[in-house]
């Protein structure tokens, strides 16, 4: 699962600052057939969750109306220099990670 | 005076189907070339030029990671040999070309196949997986904004014929050729589509209808499909003959990989 994080490197103390995710994922919807008639089961990353200094700032449940690759971006309020922590699933257990500093001046 | 019209008419055609004939002459490009973003809505455009939100990124960010890793018996990576993938600026616009070890038309694909198998010894990759993708849209990427520098010589001169054949040539239930569409009728409406000149500047692309990424030659397949024509496989020599003729086709347009379409 390739993932791409946009955290800006710099912010001011109380600065609303914009957090970009996207993970390739197919988002298997489970309505779908492969080419023998046989179901292919659903598969999407169902829980998204993103830290800040180990506290949760954020968190998404999706579903099988979510596109495939989702896209989410939200605002967290610049508190302190620290670490942003990105963790996901799919309903077939797989996880993913990513991790991104955040200097607060 | 009318009674003399047509026999000039049929010498013109005559003239034009003759053989030997130049280039220019028998193989026309668009005017004016217009990319197929174009011919998208403002969301798509919006959605490709992000260079963030544009989901082929994805593809760009694991095709990063693969130029690093080592594979084969050796432990070679693409950077061992290459360097920077930024080295590769330029590299696509000669694709496909004539591989001077077997003489046969490869495409950027073709050689990232053949690295793999020649230079780091391990098994190449399936057409159109995730990873193979990944390379070739990082390679292009590189030249992203240069126009393809493809040139028509005695060596690829015979490909380029059958590719612009293959162009022209009726093919499926529905009886269309390439130029029915792209070439005679682009600009027009089918549907609630704008038909575009098919060229190829932004492949791979991530297609919102595949909801992933693809290559020219899947392109060319949904094509076929669409006018009920026998699909060939991937990598078929036919395709890379119709690839370089859209390569020529395309004339100045710049590479536009990784390009975002409906």
């Amino acid at each position: 699962m390739a993932a791409r994080i946009s955290v800006p490197q710099n912010a001011r103390r109380g600065d609303n600052i914009e957090i970009r995710v996207a993970i390739q994922h197919p988002m298997e919807t489970g309505y779908r057939t492969d080419d023998n008639g046989t179901a292919i089961p659903k598969n999407v990353i169902n829980k998204l969750v993103c830290r800040y200094n180990g506290v949760e700032v954020f968190r998404a449940e999706m579903g099988s109306g979510i596109a495939a690759n989702p896209y989410l971006s939200f605002f967290i309020v610049a508190a302190n220099s620290g670490e942003l922590r990105f963790d996901w699933g799919d309903d077939s257990g797989a996880t993913g990670s990513e991790r991104a500093s955040i200097i607060v001046a | 005076m009318s009674g003399y019209r047509l026999p000039l008419i049929l010498i013109a055609g005559w003239l034009a189907a003759a053989p030997g004939v130049s280039v220019a002459q028998t193989a026309v490009r668009p005017q004016p070339l217009k990319s197929g973003i174009e011919f998208t809505g403002p969301e798509v455009r919006a959605l490709q030029e992000d260079e963030f939100a544009n989901p082929a990124m994805l593809w760009i960010t694991r095709g990063a990671a693969l130029w690093q890793q080592p594979v084969g018996p050796a432990q070679q990576s693409c950077a061992s040999c290459h360097g920077d993938v930024a080295t590769m600026k330029g590299v696509a616009t000669h694709y496909p070309q004539i591989d001077k070890g077997s003489a046969r038309l490869i495409n950027l694909e073709g050689r990232i196949q053949q690295c793999r198998e020649v230079r780091q010894q391990t098994a190449p990759l399936r057409y159109e997986s995730e990873d193979l993708l990944a390379l070739t849209a990082l390679v292009r990427m590189q030249s992203r904004g240069m126009p393809l520098a493809i040139e028509i010589d005695p060596q690829n001169r015979r490909h380029f014929e059958r590719g612009r054949e293959l162009y022209y040539r009726r093919v499926g239930q529905m009886n269309l050729s390439c130029a029915n569409c792209h070439q005679d009728n682009w600009g027009k409406r089918l549907g609630p589509e704008t038909i575009s000149q098919g060229q190829g500047n932004p492949y791979p692309i991530y297609r919102l209808e595949w909801q992933t990424m693809g290559s020219l030659h899947r392109r060319l397949r949904a094509c076929l499909s669409g006018v009920r024509a026998e699909m060939l496989p991937y990598g078929a020599p036919e395709y890379l003959d119709l690839e370089l003729y859209l390569a020529w086709r395309s004339g100045d347009l710049p590479i536009e990989t990784p390009g975002v379409r409906r």
